[in-house]
């Protein structure tokens, strides 16, 4: 899923200062599983940004909604039904449901309530960690399914680097060194020598550095 | 002027049994501050961040959590659930630049002890130093 976290009050609330309504628009997509911008969080959201408003003597009307996601366009042709109601939307979503909103309704302001983080997986209640780079190019067959670019703190292609120790990161110690865990877990199959085989130079324009990226299905395009 | 707190008690049926001794009474007999409004819930885990956010909404100068304690809970995890909602608030709070003490967490006893008129003395003389809630228009 994509994994996000709600942005500092004083950002939003400089964000939304000068309206006198805004509609607080939940996801119940990606955001909503990582209990950042379902519809809870976004009730919690509204309430925070009509307390931080009256705090500086403003009153905000706020009112709340919520869509199933907020990266389709169908999704998006249901915030007709709030028309009139908001000077401004803040989009609990991710960044790609603020980007849609931004694409599809021109005359809507839009605002982002969250920070977009990573794409990741709950390693247990209440903790997200990252898995996934998105690099448009995965090695995931060749390292025993373990993501050296997402879970590496250097990316590495062919490590490990031999800065860890014990198996921990010599950036972060809170972090696992993923080359030994790829070591280790190709070891269980015995197949250690594939680390053995020098990987080429990467080409990263999957990776976004070519520009934004594109998928086009033409079987499923009409 | 002299300022009267409006305060928010949310608790559970177990550690605030004192709420019903006495025809009602007790609590009253025993000191416990007029400014406090108490609201029994079944367990504090079932109180979340909107429902604490919700008494500031509504003019509380100060709200206060009283649970089973940490180990001892009667639902297991509920107090420790409410606990954690209660620092989240505090959190909010701090990031609104609003004194993050007007919210607060007890974990008492279960059953009729003086924990629990204590607690609520003090929460009465902590939003008496702070003043009116910055949330009052």
């Amino acid at each position: 899923m994509i994994v996000a976290e709600r942005k500092p009050m004083a950002e939003i609330i400089g964000m939304v200062k000068d309206c006198s309504k805004v509609l607080v628009l939940a996801c119940r997509g990606c955001v909503t599983v990582c209990s950042a911008g379902g519809e809870r969080e976004a009730a919690a959201l509204a309430a925070l940004i009509r307390l931080g408003m009256k705090k500086e003597g403003k009153t905000i009307q706020v009112i709340e909604g919520s869509l199933v996601r907020q990266c389709d366009k169908e999704y998006i042709d249901a915030i007709d039904q709030w028309d009139g109601q908001y000077d401004a939307i803040v989009s609990t979503a991710c960044g790609v449901g603020v980007n849609f909103i931004a694409n599809l309704r021109k005359e809507t302001m839009v605002y982002p309530a969250l920070n977009t983080t990573f794409f990741g997986g709950s390693a247990e209640q209440g903790i997200w960690t990252e898995q996934c780079a998105g690099c448009g190019n995965c090695v995931l067959h060749l390292t025993g399914g373990l993501c050296p670019v997402a879970r590496c703190a250097k990316s590495l292609m062919n490590g490990p680097c031999g800065g860890s120790v014990g198996g921990r990161c010599e950036i972060n110690k809170d972090t696992e060194c993923i080359w030994q865990s790829i070591h280790d877990r190709l070891g269980s199959f015995g197949k250690q020598s594939q680390m053995e085989t020098i990987a080429p130079i990467r080409d990263w324009s999957t990776a976004g550095h070519g520009g934004p990226r594109k998928t086009v299905r033409d079987d499923l395009t009409l | 002027m002299s300022f009267e707190p409006k305060i928010t008690l949310f608790s559970c049926h177990y550690a605030s049994q004192q709420s019903c001794a006495e025809k009602g009474k007790e609590l009253q007999q025993l000191g416990f501050p007029a400014s406090i409004n108490l609201v029994r819930v079944p367990c504090t885990g079932k109180v979340q961040v909107t429902t604490l956010l919700q008494a500031f909404e509504d003019g509380a100068d100060g709200v206060y959590v009283v649970g089973c304690p940490v180990d001892g809970c009667h639902n297991v995890k509920g107090s420790v659930r409410a606990g954690k909602r209660v620092a989240a608030v505090k959190k909010a709070l701090e990031e609104l630049d609003v004194e993050s003490g007007r919210i607060e967490m007890f974990h008492l006893p279960r059953g009729l002890h003086p924990e629990f008129v204590a607690a609520g003395i003090a929460m009465d003389k902590k939003i008496r130093a702070l003043g009116p809630s910055p949330f009052q228009s």
